[in-house]
């Protein structure tokens, strides 16, 4: 197992966490090889969100640890990008698209130091990349649902990291979004990007995603799509009627 | 004692009272702030209503400076329906300019109106048993006991009459609504009521004051209690204990009795904050430590489930790989031990049956969301607890 | 006013004054925006009037007036009202705002006592305190204007500094720690820059009115951009302007405390933004409001005329207005204003559409057919 962590972007070991000392997640063991393209799914309350928090260090496990790339996440944070839930921030914030998308420079900027000409032409392209060049100067709250999904993602996109993680980047959003997030998406992969997202949508997994987990406050199972998306994971993970979960 | 400290103390227990029923409701509600709005912003109201009636002890006065503290009410929700600034942020522009218009309006006719900035904030419960209700030369006690005696009265009708609905629209609203009670008349309700006893109480206790009146007994009562009706009896209660106990401290260092209220209030509180049963922060950090323990305790065992291979059950590995200290991890082990969860043979630790049982009822349990559940399963398998 | 002028010119103590009132003004609506934007906009009433009992705690053991000295109080017992309000929402089943009321009139409630308990005391040296209820411009000294000058110097170099990083913890605080940054650190920088300006305005405007030194610079401010740093330098200059006017008006009447009257104004300045704001503003909505329901009456009529127009071959050609009678909602007054956008021609008392008027009336076709 250990021979082969080059090829692992990401490892979990033993991870536990709890709210209030009620475990969400359970000795969770996970190991996510690089350039896989990766769903993380699960029913309401599952820990999907808890699980891609605690590894990027936002939540704190009370046993077990997180390796990126073989070192720890505080060593790795700018490998590392992040599209957090749209409805996690205030979009009325007085800041305009170009701004937000900036944001995802600072992190190798570091402390003090602000962005310059290189760095907002970088945000510029992902913008592009993403269909929100147009917008570039709206303030954030006058763009639809599905627009300030698309800024989340350029932000990340100007991160330029190794491994990319999104929480549920389909949620609500329009048609045309979501081709663009899935075009994106497979660009990813084609640069041998590694990207991990929490997924609701049972339905598009085998079409979307190439890996996938399955979690309920414990792992499932872990692996290739062809090989383990299957009823009996399903059935395992959401309960008898997981056919309704696909349905909906 | 003289029948003027009997008299005060009965007034400021009256006050106390006729604070801690709206306070209640206003606790649970989330709405305690609501209450400092309205402390505040009734000033106004008063100033005029006290030009136009030149007594403070008018019916009219008190009317008219309830609504304006319903009025703000109002205002705050409509600025926060326009969206303009986030929620509290309302609440914090409002009051404070309606008590500004006030101090001002009080400022500039200092000369003709006997309201000074102290009594607004301090109130004059020292004088109260000086302002006396004659009728036909008869003596019927002090005006400010028959003003806050018949809101004390009403308060408490209302609490009787609407008992029902206060609670179901407290804890369910989507109940209540479905159920046809108005949840806007209801909030209004209760709005115009906490109005009228913050007016009538302003004159003994002042404007800031009667926000510790109105808050602090419930919010220790909520501490104390989970039943409505004993939060409800326990905030009365604990209201008319430091009006009584307030009045002796302010007695004992000459100094403002309101001041003095507030000042137990603040050391009930904070007692009740310490040493509450279940939920003082003492008895919730020892919770805390012994649930973190178990918490720990869980995962090791499930740990231990979930890998058959001996590389991964070795005691050493505890500390490598699921990233304890050594301290808390020789301490899991001795718990999960002496409770017979485990084996140690050669630095290899086993699930004894026991072990695995428990474990697979707690993992079932947790997935499927049942608290309470863990509990009782803690309390049939556990001996020793953290 | 024209007096006051002449005053400011010549008069020392009346020139720190305002200098004070202006730097704290701004100072506050600086950081005052930090904290609308973080929604603790109740928070700086909690700490401020929490701030009360140790101004008189240090009088009752030091016994002096020293600003300084008491300002060090204030700021212990400040710190320690956030930090049990903290304790509170943390660890017990009692909400924010009950938390915040609670700490707010306890904490007050032993300041009042500790006053009336001093002002009882034989010695006479106790005088002025209750200047820090409502705040007294007129007694700023030099070394009090030095002081906030201090701070405020300091929160515009840590507002620069970090500038980047406060506006990333304001707007997306997870995100900020996934890139590396100490959120933590980021925190307790601006609380406690915050807390310091609470502080420094509390001889000024006083512990009650203190919060709204905060909030109202800043509320009015965010209504004219949708650009943080233009929200932070117009709250600045909106909290000096109030500061200093709301000093000039208190001082040139008599009785009068600086709290209330700066409070008033910076409040008009909200009531102005919420109404004329020319994006946000309750005008500009209804201004709008308007439009929209009268160009959904002309796209109606038009509308209807182009059903009329479909039916002959030639699109323009003149129909009398009588046809019109059995459609409601047509007005001469609409009818002109099809004609200003060039949608028909009127002549006599006849219509005919223009070219441009049936495109308009498909695209509204087909966008009603889009929903």
């Amino acid at each position: 197992m250990r021979a082969s962590s080059d090829h692992i972007a990401v490892q979990v070991d033993d991870l536990t966490v709890a709210y209030n000392y009620k475990p969400v997640l359970w000795d969770i063991d996970l190991e996510i090889p690089q350039g896989v393209l990766m769903a993380i799914v699960g029913p309401n309350g599952a820990g999907k969100s808890t699980l891609i928090k605690s590894i990027l260090d936002i939540i704190d496990p009370i046993a077990g640890s997180v390796r990126i790339f073989g070192k720890p996440y505080k060593k790795q944070y700018q490998k590392v990008a992040y599209v957090p839930q749209k409805g996690s921030v205030d979009w009325d914030f007085p800041t305009t698209a170009l701004d937000v998308v900036l944001m995802g420079t600072y992190g190798k900027l570091g402390w003090i130091r602000r962005p310059g000409e290189k760095q907002k032409k970088s945000a510029l392209e992902a913008l592009e990349k993403a269909g929100m060049l147009p917008f570039r100067d709206r303030q954030i709250s006058q763009l639809s649902g599905g627009q300030q999904q698309r800024i989340f993602l350029a932000r990340a996109l100007v991160q330029q990291a190794e491994i990319y993680f999104m929480d549920e980047p389909f949620q609500g959003v329009d048609a045309s979004t979501e081709i663009a997030i899935i075009n994106i998406l497979k660009e990813l992969r084609k640069q041998k990007k590694t990207v991990i997202v929490v997924h609701h949508d049972l339905q598009t997994v085998p079409e979307y995603f190439d890996w996938v987990t399955f979690l309920n406050v414990k792992k499932i199972a872990t692996g290739p799509v062809k090989d383990i998306f299957n009823d009996d994971n399903l059935t395992k993970t959401y309960g008898i009627n997981y056919k309704v979960a696909i349905n909906q | 004692m003289s029948s003027a400290q009997l008299e005060i103390q009965l007034i400021s227990v009256l006050v106390a009272i006729a604070c801690a029923i709206p306070g209640t409701f206003l606790v649970l509600r989330k709405m305690a702030m609501i209450s400092d709005a309205i402390s505040h912003s009734i000033l106004p109201g008063i100033v005029i209503g006290f030009f136009l009636t030149e007594n403070l002890n008018s019916p009219l006065l008190i009317l008219l400076a309830a609504f304006t503290g319903v009025l703000t009410v109002w205002l705050v929700e409509t600025i926060q329906k326009t969206g303009l600034v986030k929620e509290d942020t309302a609440i914090g522009l409002v009051f404070p300019a309606l008590f500004s218009i006030g101090v001002i309006l009080i400022a500039k006719n200092a000369n003709d109106v006997h309201l000074d900035i102290d009594a607004v904030l301090l109130g004059e419960l020292a004088f109260a048993p000086f302002d006396r209700l004659l009728i036909n030369e008869l003596d019927l006690g002090p005006k400010s006991i028959w003003v806050i005696g018949s809101i004390l009265f009403v308060n408490v009708i209302l609490l009787f009459t609407f008992y029902k609905e206060l609670k179901l629209s407290t804890f369910d609203k989507g109940l209540a609504i479905s159920l046809g009670f108005s949840p806007v008349l209801l909030h209004y309700g209760l709005m115009s009521v906490a109005s009228v006893t913050v007016v009538g109480s302003f004159d003994a206790v002042g404007a800031i004051l009667v926000v510790a009146l109105m808050i602090a007994p419930a919010a220790s009562a909520y501490l104390l209690t989970d039943d409505l009706k004993k939060m409800l009896l326990l905030s009365c209660l604990i209201g008319a204990m430091s009006a009584i106990g307030g009045y002796w401290l302010a007695n004992l260092l000459d100094a403002s009795i309101a001041g003095a209220i507030t000042t137990v209030l603040g050391i009930i509180f904070l007692m009740v904050y310490l040493f509450a049963p279940d939920r003082g922060i003492i008895s919730v950090m020892l919770k805390e430590k012994q649930q973190r323990k178990e918490v720990l305790l869980l995962t090791f065992l499930l740990h231990l489930q979930n890998h058959d291979e001996e590389k991964e059950r070795r005691v050493q590995h505890l500390q490598e790989h699921i990233n304890w200290q050594k301290l808390k991890a020789r301490e899991i082990l001795q718990l999960a031990e002496k409770n017979n969860l485990i084996t140690i043979n050669n630095a290899i630790i086993s699930l004894t049956e026991k072990g695995k049982s428990f474990t697979q009822e707690a993992i079932s349990h947790i997935v499927t969301n049942k608290e309470t559940a863990i509990e009782g399963l803690k309390r049939d398998f556990l001996l020793f607890r953290g | 006013m024209k007096e006051y002028l002449e005053l400011l010119w010549t008069d020392y103590t009346l020139q720190v004054i305002t200098l004070g009132t202006a730097i704290l003004g701004a100072t506050c609506g600086m950081l005052g925006s930090f904290a609308v934007l973080r929604k603790q906009s109740l928070l700086g009433d909690a700490i401020s009037h929490a701030a009360l009992p140790g101004i008189a705690l240090i009088f009752l053991i030091t016994g002096t007036k020293d600003s300084t000295t008491l300002l060090i109080g204030a700021l212990i017992s400040g710190l320690i009202g956030s930090y049990w309000i903290n304790g509170i929402i943390k660890r017990t089943r009692l909400k924010t705002d009950t938390a915040l009321g609670l700490i707010l009139s306890l904490f007050f409630g032993v300041g009042i006592l500790l006053l009336t308990f001093i002002q009882k005391m034989p010695d006479a040296n106790q005088a002025g305190l209750d200047k820090y209820l409502f705040g007294q411009a007129a007694t700023l000294v030099v070394k009090d204007v030095w002081i906030m000058g201090v701070v405020s110097v300091i929160s515009l170099i840590v507002t620069l500094l970090f500038w980047k990083e406060i506006k990333l913890f304001l707007f997306d605080t997870e995100f900020s720690k996934t890139l590396g940054f100490k959120t933590n650190t980021i925190n307790f920088l601006i609380t406690s820059l915050i807390v310091i300006a609470i502080v420094i305005g509390l001889q000024t405007v006083g512990v009650i009115l203190m919060s709204a030194m905060l909030l109202a610079p800043a509320a009015a401010a965010r209504q004219w951009t949708n650009k943080l740093s233009v929200m932070v330098s117009l709250a600045a200059a909106f909290g000096a302007i109030s500061g200093v006017i709301g000093t000039a008006i208190s001082a040139s009447q008599n009785n009068l405390s600086t709290g209330p009257v700066i409070v008033i104004v910076a409040g008009v300045f909200v009531l102005i933004s919420f109404i004329f704001s020319p994006s946000r503003g309750l005008l500009f909505k209804e201004i709008q409001k308007y439009q929209n329901r009268n160009d959904l009456k002309l796209f109606k009529t038009l509308t209807f005329m182009h059903e009329i127009a479909k039916t002959h071959e030639n699109i323009e050609h003149p129909h009398a207005i009588k046809i019109l009678n059995n459609f409601q909602g047509f007005t001469k007054r609409s009818l002109e204003q099809l004609q200003q956008r060039e949608w028909i021609k009127l002549q006599n008392n006849m219509w005919s559409m223009t070219h441009k008027g049936f495109n308009a009336a498909q695209d509204i076709h087909l966008m009603g057919e889009d929903e």
